[in-house]
């Protein structure tokens, strides 16, 4: 039975009362106590620099050159909070509103407050870090709005705020590392988890340098590695952003929730030709000036500039006059979908949207937009070399952000005693859908403010426990699981190389399980993804040695995201509902909008590993809502 | 179009590398540089030889994990413009192309194009942060900060830690990369008290890492992705004379 570890009491008194009655760690036993980090993005770093400021010994492993490369850098717009600066109706409560709104009733109640209830405070640590928030000529911090609320709770800096935000946690964790209470382990990937009596006692890492297989035991082990938005190839992510540690760990016994919950983001680059190895994002901020249409009869070849209006669809203005160009994310993408797939989408795949600013630039001059975007129409520039002052952008959906991940309770421990979850890598705060800018709160906020007070309450219980070192069997058997997969990958020596292998996977996906699902198309996936799974393992290619080996690298992560990749199958086509980024084709209104279905399916689904190839036991988790109402999400 | 490359490869610092000849004959001009490298990686398996090590991740600019040296040029033949940024319309049918990994001592090479970046990490561990941790910190407004003091801030901490102002310095001097960190603070009131010990550890650290002194040939702000300027460095030296006058006092 799932525990969800809600405390009692009202909403607001939760948060509140978890800290009074946690149990803590005298400050003169924690450093007999060791905690491993995997990942140093916003997660990972501020939760590696929290704890080792507390006392304990923390080691951090990243695959980058670097902890600050991880993804979390590539942030744009910002970082919400409910401050209330501006005066405009803005708290805690209506924030959590939004958030549980937006994510389509399909998040917990309890969680989502904290993320509110936690977020001011996340703006001063930042600010005392030294994040140059913009701030306005009084010398106070500035807001903006964004996608899907009417206050401005927003805190940015420029259109780096991810990366400044890391910056800031990189720096706290270096600090760490400086003064001997981190030890950073980088060019390291975690490749299992070593679990002893059904407790989480350490990793097994290979060093992608050397290629030397590590055991390190500690006695809780915290995974803030991200979202696995790449399993579709071309995404929005960073080209290592994998989900192999939360897979190994499920593997091992955590469960997964919301596995096919993923945002595609309605403005990114589309795909050019075959070559191409990542989409690009532009920010969300685009459309408000930008109007979004397609040609009105398919198949059109004209150009933009040839097509007169009387022959344009603004579709999103068509269908959702309120929202317009503003809907939200998945209510965007999905609309991009449907004209595309209705032959009415342009460029040289056929593949795209316009964008178009004539509109705006007639109406406010070239200057003002100038002012607004003059950086994201460079980069636009620099990547397609098109002047979009004078014509339309084109743009695409693209695979973004999982709220799916590591099922996790109320302390973000996962179904196994002492791995905790945080981040993008849990499942917990966004339901079915992330509003913009929130997924940088939620992984500081997991980092800064969480994990330091549910890691030690669970610590303090392993003071008395046995201390386990990396002599023990269970070591041994998982460095031997890790040994032989690294071996048969170099072994196959089949014909095709891993990127093939993740290209076709991705394309797989995206057709069978992306932005709409049916039971059709996600039986038919399944059939393929396991076909080409076979395949994979007969016929994949790897080249070089056991040292520094990027194929190497990639076929571990390809092989995890077919097992990944069936059980986002699995998880669309058990739910048979529409809610957030989950689209199924069955269940619409005749209008074409989601059709929820909160009888039958107002719960998180868990899913527990059952062996290789064989089908997963679901657990569900209902989703009681005593603050809000369930209502229909309309933006008609 | 076709494209002949001569790359650098070396199987480890151990041993010696050498400038390897290769040919392209299906490149478009569409492609990323990076993407055409995944090309040639991909012929390479084909031919089942060992793939060329590059680093790369976001491809988008901002992580500051990819870098090679490009005819030369430290990311290529466009000013302010990551490897990864870098299209190959800008290359010509026929073009040869030489790569090489950025070079400096306190960048020593892993494999190929791949080199250890470790000495920047030390220079922000010696003092590149404000020490201020989870849970202690005030009220945000309680401390006003004028607009073109935040965005001064930013423009020095916009840094992307790539290494390109080291590898295209001819003295390999990482003096913008460190000067980019002191003045992202020494401008903000919330650095100001570890100011002093600040930029005498940093540019301590910085020595002992190996990397050389300016000598203002203001290459690296050319290169560099950030566009960070070389008052920076300026300030730094500025900063430093203070601090050691401070320190005798």
């Amino acid at each position: 039975m799932l525990d969800s570890k809600i405390p009692d009491g009202p909403l607001a008194d939760k948060w509140d009362n978890y800290k009074e009655h946690v149990k803590l760690v005298n400050p003169g036993n924690r450093k007999k106590l060791d905690v491993i980090v995997v990942g140093t993005g916003l997660a990972g770093a501020s939760c590696a620099a929290s704890l080792a400021e507390l006392g304990y010994n923390v080691k951090s492993f990243c695959f980058q050159d670097s902890p600050r490369r991880a993804h979390s850098v590539a942030a744009q717009g910002g970082v919400n909070a409910a401050k209330n600066y501006k005066n405009d109706g803005d708290s805690v409560f209506r924030m959590f509103s939004d958030t549980i709104k937006g994510g389509d009733f399909r998040s917990r109640e309890a969680n989502v407050y904290r993320l509110a209830e936690c977020s001011a405070n996340l703006i001063d640590q930042a600010v005392a870090q030294g994040v140059p928030f913009a701030r306005e000529y009084g010398g106070y911090l500035n807001n903006r709005s964004f996608g899907g609320v009417q206050v401005s709770r927003t805190f940015y800096a420029r259109g780096q705020t991810g990366q400044q935000l890391l910056l800031g946690a990189y720096q706290a964790l270096m600090r760490q590392v400086g003064s001997g209470k981190v030890k950073a382990y980088t060019r390291h990937e975690m490749l299992e988890l070593v679990v002893i009596d059904g407790k989480a006692k350490g990793i097994i890492t290979r060093d992608l340098v050397t290629g030397e297989i590590e055991r390190h035991a500690a006695n809780a082990v915290v995974l803030g590695t991200g979202g696995y938005g790449k399993v579709y190839y071309l995404s929005t992510l960073a080209m290592g952003c994998n989900s192999s540690a939360i897979w190994r760990a499920h593997k091992k016994g955590a469960y997964m929730s919301g596995v096919s919950w993923i945002q595609f983001h309605p403005t990114c680059l589309p795909q050019s030709g075959e070559h191409q190895s990542k989409l690009t994002l532009m920010s969300e901020s685009l459309r408000n000036d930008g109007r979004i249409w397609v040609p009105l009869k398919p198949h059109d070849d004209r150009k933009a500039i040839d097509i007169p209006e009387a022959e344009r669809d603004y579709y999103l203005e068509r269908r959702y006059p309120t929202f317009g160009n503003l809907a939200p994310r998945d209510i965007a993408s999905r609309a991009a979908k449907e004209r595309i797939d209705a032959g009415c989408g342009v460029g040289v795949m056929k593949n795209a949207v316009f964008l178009d600013f004539s509109k705006a630039i007639k109406e406010q001059g070239q200057e003002k937009i100038k002012e607004k975007y003059s950086n994201l129409f460079k980069i636009y520039d620099k990547i397609n070399a098109v002047n979009a002052y004078e014509e339309p952008m084109l743009i695409s959906p693209a695979a973004h952000f999982t709220m799916g991940g590591l099922w996790v309770d109320y302390e973000l421990m996962t179904t196994i005693p002492g791995l905790f979850a945080l981040g993008e890598a849990n499942f917990a705060d966004h339901g079915a859908n992330r509003l913009g800018a929130n997924s940088l709160l939620q992984a500081s906020v997991d980092g800064y403010f969480i994990a330091p007070y549910s890691i030690p309450n669970y610590l303090a219980g392993e003071l008395k426990a046995e201390k386990i070192t990396t002599d023990h069997p269970a070591f041994a058997e998982a460095e031997k699981t890790v040994r032989e997969q690294l071996r048969n990958f170099l072994t196959i020596n089949g014909r095709l190389s891993a990127d093939h292998f993740h290209k076709k996977l991705g394309q797989l996906l995206y057709n069978g399980c992306g932005l709409a699902r049916s039971k059709e198309s996600l039986t038919k996936t399944i059939a393929e993804i396991t076909a080409l799974r076979t395949q994979f393992y007969q016929d994949l290619k790897i080249t070089g040695d056991e040292k520094v080996n990027s194929e190497l690298e990639k076929a571990g992560r390809v092989a995890d995201y077919f097992d990944l990749g069936l059980l986002m199958c699995d998880d669309a086509l058990s739910r048979e509902e529409s809610c957030g980024a989950h689209f199924r084709e069955e269940y619409q209104t005749p209008d074409g909008e989601a059709l929820r279905n909160d009888k039958d399916y107002c719960y998180v689904s868990a899913w527990e590993w059952k062996g290789e190839l064989e089908p997963h036991e679901l657990h569900k988790e209902p989703l009681v809502f005593e603050n809000v109402s369930l209502t229909v999400r309309s933006y008609k | 179009m076709k494209i002949y490359l001569k790359i650098w490869r070396q199987d480890s610092l151990a041993t010696a590398g050498e400038m390897v000849v290769y040919q392209l004959d299906e490149v478009s001009s569409d492609m990323s540089f990076l993407e055409m490298l995944d090309l040639l990686n991909e012929s390479l398996i084909q031919k089942s030889e060992r793939v060329i090590e590059f680093d790369h991740d976001c491809r988008e600019g901002i992580c500051g994990q990819c870098g090679v040296m490009i005819n030369g040029r430290a990311h290529g033949p466009l000013a302010h413009t990551t490897t990864c940024q870098l299209h190959m319309r800008s290359f010509k049918d026929g073009d040869t192309i030489h790569i090489e990994p950025f070079r400096a001592a306190a960048f020593p090479v892993v494999r190929d194009l791949k080199i250890n970046r470790h000495s920047l990490d030390k220079i922000i561990q010696s003092g590149g942060f404000i020490s201020a941790s989870s849970g202690e910190a005030p009220e945000a407004n309680g401390l006003l900060i004028s607009h073109p003091v935040a965005e001064a801030a930013f423009d020095a901490g916009s840094c992307i830690g790539c290494g390109a102002c080291v590898a295209t310095c001819k003295n390999s001097s990482a003096d913008l990369f460190t000067s980019a960190k002191i003045t992202q603070f020494a401008l903000l009131p919330q650095g100001n008290i570890e100011r002093t010990e600040r930029v005498l550890a940093m540019v301590d650290q910085m020595d002992a890492e190996g990397f050389g002194h300016c000598t203002n040939t203001e290459a690296c702000e050319v290169e560099c992705p950030q566009e960070i300027s070389v008052l920076h460095i300026a300030r730094m030296n500025y900063e430093y004379s203070k601090a050691l006058l401070l320190k005798r006092n």
